[in-house]
């Protein structure tokens, strides 16, 4: 791993952990609140707010997990450099498709 | 195949890579060191077995060797404190080549030394007065905490990331670069962060530590990289490296 893999690495974990810790709390109250799916929809939609959080998201986690996955392929795998970086980053890609489609689910 | 009260099953590894571990019978001595009873051997069973010491007193760093599975140097072991049952299983140290017996290649460890840049670079001549570091700065006193390594490769022998990564420059030699970076009197350092901010630098380590736990000498090449970690982070975002 260089120093800027690494720095983009810890970057997104610092950007995630209290973005986690918020995904919680709203799961929580939504929960506790017994908020039916129209009524989250309700106020999701639309919304820029939300659609920045989740979209922050998505993308911090999608540059996170294929960092950690190329390294664990490089270290585990008889995968070449370059073959798991291609393998990591398009995993990263297909993450981000993934968030970004249950993202525009919800607030659009 | 069984031994008497008084003596000891030592398998040791004989051959090249693709050697095999040999059973012999050596006796059981009061103060005895893991290094004894390979010297032993050699001496009364089989004099073409071949291993690595020199100082016998924990100076040399030469007389490291796997000990029942863990790193460790020969002539600083007592075997009474070791030992579990009656057998013990030596062989060369893990993560570099054989070249017979119990001798592992140190090339591989010595070459990432250089490449780490953990040769000092000096930035004056031997006709301008010594440099003055005083004790209490807290360069030197970043510099002291990781000085006292004596080349052994025990920490390179222990690190999973070394076996997971061939290349990976491995806690010795960052440690080394980590002494030098501390070190006023140098003027590697620009050369020495680009080297130990590469792909098989300072950030392929996991902190978890094997070095420190297994370091005969109590050092700690874990935060040794750690703060590597951060003077490169640093001279990156400065953009005194390139990524
Ligand atoms: S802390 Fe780092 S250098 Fe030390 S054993 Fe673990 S990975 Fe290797
Ligand atoms: S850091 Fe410790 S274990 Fe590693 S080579 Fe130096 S003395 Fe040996
Ligand atoms: S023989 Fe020198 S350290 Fe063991």
């Amino acid at each position: 791993m260089t120093v800027r893999l690494y720095l983009w690495q810890r970057l997104t974990a610092a950007l995630m952990a209290p973005m986690v810790l918020a995904h919680l709390a709203i799961i929580f109250y939504a929960s506790r609140q017994g908020l039916t799916a129209a009524a989250m929809l309700a106020r999701t939609r639309g919304s820029f707010g939300w659609a920045l959080f989740y979209g922050v998201f998505v993308v911090a986690a999608s540059i996170h997990a294929s960092i950690g996955l190329n390294n664990v392929l490089c270290e585990w795998s008889p995968l070449k450099e370059r073959g798991s970086g291609v393998l990591a980053s398009a995993f990263g890609a297909l993450l981000f498709l993934l968030g970004l489609r249950a993202v525009m689910a919800v607030v659009s | 195949m069984g031994s008497a009260p008084d003596e000891l099953e030592v398998s040791l590894w004989r051959g090249g890579e693709a050697g095999r571990y040999e059973a012999y019978r050596v006796p059981l001595k009061e103060n005895q060191t893991v290094l004894d009873l390979v010297t032993w051997i050699q001496r009364y069973l089989d004099p073409t077995l071949s291993y690595r010491f020199a100082c016998r007193v924990g100076m040399c760093g030469s007389c490291a060797m796997t000990v029942d599975g863990r790193p460790r140097w020969t002539c600083r072991t007592l075997v009474a404190k070791i030992l579990k049952g009656r057998r013990l299983e030596i062989g060369p140290l893990q993560n570099l080549p054989v070249i017979k017996d119990l001798a592992a290649d140190m090339r591989p460890f010595f070459e990432k030394w250089q490449r780490a840049k953990g040769v000092f670079a000096p930035s004056q001549t031997r006709r301008e007065a010594p440099a003055k570091i005083p004790p209490q700065s807290a360069l030197r006193i970043a510099a002291d905490a990781a000085i006292e390594c004596i080349n052994c490769g025990i920490c390179y022998a222990a690190c999973d990331s070394v076996r997971w990564n061939r290349d990976y420059l491995g806690p010795a030699a960052l440690n080394r670069a980590w002494t030098l970076l501390n070190d006023a009197r140098d003027k590697g350092n620009a050369e020495r962060l680009r080297a130990v901010s590469g792909k098989d630098g300072c950030h392929n380590c996991h902190s978890h530590q094997s070095c420190e736990r297994h370091c005969p000498k109590a050092l700690n090449p874990t935060a040794s990289i750690a703060g590597l970690k951060r003077k490169t982070l640093e001279a990156y975002l400065t953009g005194r490296i390139a990524g």
